[in-house]
């Protein structure tokens, strides 16, 4: 599904370039529930970047299902973008002058979808998150925690191969938290790769694969057999009325 | 901001046309002088007199139109019942009605029959008739000319003049009543050209054919004086162009500074915006539909505001019309001599080709930010807090 080989990215500060990413090598493949963690200035957020096509890398290859992502033409990844990922942000990033319904039918308005049959779309999309009622809100009238579902629906509405999620629960309390990382759960059961970048323990310990970076190379990935080990590490850390059910 | 400076400009050009039509505006006066140049043998100083068959030389020169000999009496003494007064008396055939635009308030004007049957009538400006009948009825009264009667056939009026002072009798009737024999003062006539250069050429055979009959050098810019208002109004309508292209050169320069205007405003937009811009590239808006949003909104904005302002100036254009008239109305004898704004409205042509040129300013205004919001990096924009 995902495929990267020996990525580099540096910034350039001025005279001095910033080196983020020193060669990373990643494999993620359909279906995963992925994710990234790291310090800040790790390169996680850059390597997710990468992943969504928002940015290009300087050196290595990167396949997305099969297709080479390299070099291509503003109009090319912008299509590619609409078709095959699905974006979650920290902030929510919805447009402010549009409801709820709107902003979840935007990517397909660029797909070209008449607006009947998009807001039609979009609604149902709305149901799913339990939003129905507030379709014809401004985001400004809405909770975090329901931004970020209509976010999510926003993402999802496109079908995409891959949501990419950058700190999806970083501005949200930790019970809207949970409750967020249940629907991506769901969304990954539906068959959807996610990815989500993290620097909280308890939500990386929900995925089923830890990618931790470190000082823009990957320090070490943590499987599946593995994260019952990394769960009692860090499990001790949360509050005992913050369990989550999962557990 | 351009439909006033279009309005004013047009209102000025239909104002001075409209004082033009005063006369015919391809009339032509010809009048004879002294020779100044020596020829074939004869001195300088020589008087040109006219006759009867220099009219008829003139009308047969190709392009002239209608043609009338004049033979001026200057001061002559006007009198009914106790009434008199002095006015200047031009005799003339009919075709002298076309050559000044003479407007008739009440009867004919000199006619065919009237120069054939020598007829003693006379058509006289409505000042005489003030002066001479009141409030009375003019129209089939006889006036004393130097002491002979007249009938009166018509009252008329010059256009654009506020002095009506002028009777005009039959030429025939003239020659021989007042021993005029078959001489002629002046040749008016009208002329079919429309550029300078025709009417120019028009001019030198006349002079040439009129040299010939009174054997004077056609170069001979004494021998006969010659007014061509068709070239006195094809420059006037010259200078006309230029204050229009003027007109036109600050129009665009307004123009252009409400591009410039515009564009800011789209590029603060996209800075506000840039933001979205970032979202909504992520989710997959191609650069195209981006410069696609900011131009559309551009071309809004400068449609909107530019049909706002449209319809201001026409509006205020049309006021200005308004009162124009109105000033006028309220000043008769004045009749319309005095104002050199007429109509300073513009056509629908106008107003079309201004609300395209809007679009296409729009268009320009915002292709630079909308260019710039297409190259916004979505990362960029996200980070954009």
């Amino acid at each position: 599904m995902i495929r990267l080989n020996n990525i580099h990215k540096s910034y350039e500060m001025g005279n001095s370039s910033l080196h983020v990413l020193k060669g990373i090598d990643l494999q993620i493949e359909q279906g995963d529930f992925v994710s990234i963690m790291g310090s800040s200035g790790s390169g996680k957020s850059t390597l997710l970047n990468i992943l969504g096509m928002l940015d290009n890398y300087d050196k290595g290859t990167y396949h997305l299902s099969g297709n080479l992502i390299a070099n291509m033409s503003e109009k090319k990844s912008a299509k590619l973008r609409n078709e095959m990922v699905g974006f979650i942000f920290q902030s929510f990033n919805l447009i402010s002058f549009k409801n709820a319904m709107e902003n979840v039918a935007l990517p397909l308005y660029y797909k070209g979808i008449p607006r009947k049959k998009r807001n039609l779309i979009a609604l149902e999309y709305l149901e799913k998150m339990g939003l129905k009622d507030w379709a014809n809100h401004m985001p400004n009238e809405m909770s975090g925690g329901q931004k970020q579902r209509v976010a999510i629906a926003r993402a999802l509405i496109s079908k995409p191969k891959i949501i990419l999620a950058d700190e999806p629960t970083g501005a949200l309390d930790s019970a809207t938290s949970y409750e967020v990382m249940d629907i991506l759960k769901d969304v990954n059961d539906s068959g959807i790769t996610v990815i989500i970048v993290t620097h909280e323990h308890d939500i990386a310990a929900m995925t089923n694969q830890i990618i931790r970076l470190k000082d823009g190379l990957i320090h070490e990935i943590i499987r599946n057999g593995e994260l019952k080990q990394f769960k009692k590490e860090y499990i001790h850390g949360l509050e005992p009325a913050q369990t989550p059910s999962y557990v | 901001m351009l439909m006033i400076l279009l309005g004013s400009g047009n209102g000025l050009s239909n104002g001075v046309a409209n004082n033009f039509m005063n006369d015919a505006v391809n009339a032509m006066w010809i009048w004879q002088g002294e020779t100044t140049i020596p020829y074939e043998g004869m001195k300088s100083g020589r008087q040109i007199q006219f006759h009867n068959q220099d009219q008829e030389i003139v009308s047969k020169v190709s392009g002239v139109g209608v043609s009338s000999g004049r033979y001026f009496m200057g001061n002559t003494r006007y009198s009914y019942l106790k009434e008199s007064g002095e006015y200047t008396t031009i005799t003339c055939q009919p075709e002298l009605k076309e050559v000044e635009n003479l407007i008739l308030n009440e009867g004919r004007f000199i006619n065919q029959i009237d120069i054939v049957q020598n007829r003693k009538v006379v058509v006289i400006g409505s000042d005489i008739k003030t002066a001479l009948f009141k409030d009375s009825v003019a129209l089939g009264e006889y006036v004393n000319i130097n002491m002979v009667p007249f009938k009166v056939v018509g009252i008329c009026t010059e256009p654009g003049s506020t002095r009506n002072r002028n009777a005009y009798m039959p030429l025939s009737t003239a020659q021989m009543i007042f021993s005029g024999s078959n001489r002629l003062h002046n040749l008016a006539l009208t002329i079919d050209a429309s550029t300078l250069e025709e009417s120019q050429a028009i001019e030198d055979q006349i002079r040439n054919v009129l040299g010939r009959q009174h054997k004077f050098d056609p170069k001979d810019e004494g021998a006969i004086g010659l007014y061509n208002k068709l070239e006195n109004y094809i420059q006037t309508m010259k200078i006309f162009q230029a204050i229009k292209i003027f007109i036109w050169i600050i129009g665009i320069g307004t123009l252009i500074a409400g591009i410039v205007g515009v564009s800011n405003i789209m590029l603060i937009v996209v800075k506000e915006r840039t933001k979205e811009i970032g979202i909504r590239k992520a989710i997959g808006a191609s650069p195209s539909s981006v410069i696609g949003l900011i131009l559309l909104e551009s071309i809004m904005i400068t449609t909107i505001a530019g049909y706002i302002g449209l319809v201001l100036g026409t509006g205020l254009m049309e006021m200005i019309n308004y009162f124009m008239l109105q000033t006028v109305g309220t000043a008769p004898s004045q009749q319309d001599s005095g104002t050199i704004f007429l109509n300073p409205t513009v056509d629908i042509n106008i107003a079309v080709y201004a609300t395209l040129l809007l679009i296409v300013a729009g268009a320009i205004a915002g292709y630079i930010p909308a260019k710039r919001a297409a190259s916004i990096k979505p990362i960029v924009a996200l980070r954009d807090e």
